[in-house]
């Protein structure tokens, strides 16, 4: 028997590390991975409340996390690559003109 | 199968846990142990049938046959000089050969290869743990597998060795597609995930003597073919040998690889090969069906023979495959997989879906 | 007590897969710490009983989206970051900022939901009870996002492909 509120507290820490890289980091990339793992802190509370309240649905909304998480994954990593061909660099603070 | 801490079903009755623990570990270990030597065998296989389509001989040395090649191979692979390249990334690059075998060799867990046998009063089937996402692992297992090849040919840090690694991850992000969605077919044939489950479902027979297989039954034909070709590119085989093509990449992305790394990437290759075999085996060709006669013992065993059986037979067309296609090019292989493979999984999908619909 | 020996031990490796990815300089640690995460998530996923969740959590996520960011860090050739004067400010805000955050979240979700415990495989997800209620009460939003999936793939080629060319459209 666990607490709910130990999972919570887990999903909570792997938020804030997402949250803190996506600030300290300078790799756009790198970036990129702490909202990933923004999202599965976000997934694990999710499916902790589902098995808290007894309600299936939160399962399938991390399902749809994901599919959100896929598709941003797709069209971010095109955008990072047309980014790298245009500025031949992938840290953001070189990258502020606001165009390709 | 509910995870963690409720004790599993072993058969039909609820096992204490010390009992569950003693036959997994012998199961696993029984399990591992016949695998790594089928994966020795294979290589062995593939020497010899090459040979033959070439008209060598393939080994002759060493034992009857060459049948003791593999053992000297071993030795060999053990006691060469472990060369690590100067400018090579360390930790990936020795982390990368045993992330490749690991992922190869954990799929075996959740494959069937039988009914069941009694031991006294205890029903043990013939599979490490059946759980009710099964297949599921399998793909997932295997999906993880890319990252043996791609961080071995990143981590080399050599220019075939880095083409080759990202030829891989490319091409295995391509081909799992077709893969997966070939294999949702059968799936709603069946209604289940489980391995044992889609089994059970092909038994029998039909206008009295066609067995009850997907490839017939379910007219899943089209998907068993799409499913073959998708593996051969998951596994990096000949003719979609790109990560390795030896006329261009040297050897790919294990050009900096020596002894038993090297050969842990050899495993790895043979091992999918096997665990590929098996789930098609399983999904299209009935998995252990066959006819099954005389004592209890040979009743319980003659099923395992059958899915051997169908094992070698596709490794057979495995290497009889490597002896006979050139290799694509690689602008080709994706147009392949993403132009022909997948709309033609997508149709055989929907066909099925209506026909399971009409008949439901 | 096995249920907490499991669930502190993947717990502790998905914190430290998650500090070890802030720490790495170098992207591609980054992202193998990130599937280590994945991996240990799905892990907790099968013990809250949400095992279809935890196979495609490992397909989906560590299996595809994790091998493309590889795939694109190794496209790249992607080196050390270099830290510059931005990202300092950031970390002094940033570090204090999450802690302070941290703890006053899990102060407040240890208070309000402390006696609440779950046991393992406490709300089985099999995957027909997740197919039928996705094909049901959730059928308008699964189609809603197969057209953001269509219009992502069709996004990514178009932002990827070379401006001056029609070769070199490969993205999934």
């Amino acid at each position: 028997m666990v607490p709910i509120s130990y999972y919570l507290i887990l999903s909570g820490i792997l938020f804030a590390c997402g949250v803190t890289g996506f600030l300290i980091k300078r790799n756009i990339i790198s970036i990129f991975m702490s909202i990933e793992l923004m999202l599965n802190g976000v997934n694990l509370s999710f499916v902790a409340f589902a098995a808290q309240w007894h309600a299936l649905s939160g399962q399938i909304f991390v399902f749809f996390v994901m599919v959100v998480a896929a598709a941003e994954a797709a069209v971010g990593l095109a955008i990072i690559i047309a980014v790298y061909r245009t500025r031949e660099t992938l840290n953001v603070d070189q990258v502020d003109l606001l165009k390709l | 199968m509910t995870a963690g801490g409720t004790p599993p079903l072993l058969g039909n009755r609820t096992l204490n846990l010390t009992t569950f623990i003693v036959v997994s570990v012998i199961k696993t270990v029984l399990a591992l142990f016949v695998l790594l030597t089928a994966v020795a065998y294979t290589v062995w296989l593939e020497r010899k049938v090459v040979g033959h389509i070439q008209n060598r001989w393939g080994p002759t040395r060493v034992g009857p046959f060459g049948l003791l090649q593999p053992l000297a191979d071993g030795v060999k692979f053990l006691f060469k000089e472990d060369l690590t390249p100067p400018h090579v990334y360390k930790p990936l690059y020795i982390a990368a050969p045993m992330i490749a075998v690991a992922f190869a060799l954990t799929s075996i867990a959740v494959i069937p290869v039988g009914n069941s046998i009694t031991i006294g009063h205890l029903v043990i089937p013939l599979q490490i743990t059946d759980v009710n996402i099964g297949l599921l692992i399998i793909l997932g297992v295997t999906s993880l597998g890319v990252y043996g090849v791609a961080l071995a040919g990143w981590s080399s840090n050599s220019k075939y060795s880095l083409l080759g690694g990202l030829r891989a991850s490319a091409q295995m992000i391509s081909y799992e597609i077709s893969l997966g969605l070939s294999l949702v077919g059968v799936l709603m044939l069946t209604g289940s995930f489980s391995l044992r489950d889609i089994v059970n479902a092909q038994s029998g027979t039909f206008w009295g003597f066609i067995p009850r297989w997907n490839i017939f039954y379910g007219g899943q034909f089209i998907a068993f073919f799409i499913y073959l070709m998708s593996a051969y590119a998951e596994t990096n085989r000949i003719p979609f040998d790109l990560p390795e093509a030896e006329t261009e990449l040297v050897a790919g992305y294990h050009t900096e690889y020596s002894a038993m790394k090297f050969a842990m990437f050899f495993m790895a290759e043979y091992a999918n090969m096997i665990t590929v075999a098996a789930v098609a085996s399983l999904l299209f060709l009935g998995g252990w069906h066959g006819p099954v006669f005389g004592p209890p013992l040979l009743r319980a065993l003659l099923p395992v023979l059958w899915f051997v059986l169908r094992i070698f037979g596709f490794l057979f067309v495995y290497i009889w495959v490597r002896g006979t296609l050139p290799r694509f090019r690689y602008d080709q292989l994706m147009a392949f997989g993403w132009k022909f493979l997948l709309p033609l999984a997508i149709a055989n999908l929907m066909i099925t879906a209506l026909v399971v619909a009409l008949r439901a | 007590m096995t249920h907490l020996i499991i669930f502190l031990f993947f717990g502790g490796l998905c914190v430290a897969g998650a500090v070890n990815l802030l720490v790495q300089r170098h992207p591609i640690n980054s992202a193998l710490s990130l599937v280590v995460v994945m991996g240990s998530l799905a892990v907790e996923y099968l013990l809250l009983g949400a095992e279809f969740v935890a196979a495609v959590q490992v397909i989906v996520y560590a299996g595809a989206i994790m091998v493309l960011f590889v795939f694109v860090i190794m496209l790249l050739n992607a080196g050390e970051e270099e830290r510059t004067k931005g990202s300092r400010v950031a970390m002094l805000f940033g570090i204090p900022g999450m802690l302070v955050g941290s703890v006053l979240v899990g102060w407040v979700l240890i208070e309000r939901t402390g006696t609440q415990t779950v046991s393992a495989g406490a709300l089985p997800g099999a995957p027909r009870t997740i197919g039928w209620l996705l094909f049901h009460n959730f059928l308008l939003p699964f189609e809603v996002t197969s057209i953001l999936v269509l219009i992502a793939i069709m996004g990514a080629v178009v932002l990827a492909s070379h401006p001056d060319s029609d070769q070199g459209k490969k993205e999934s």
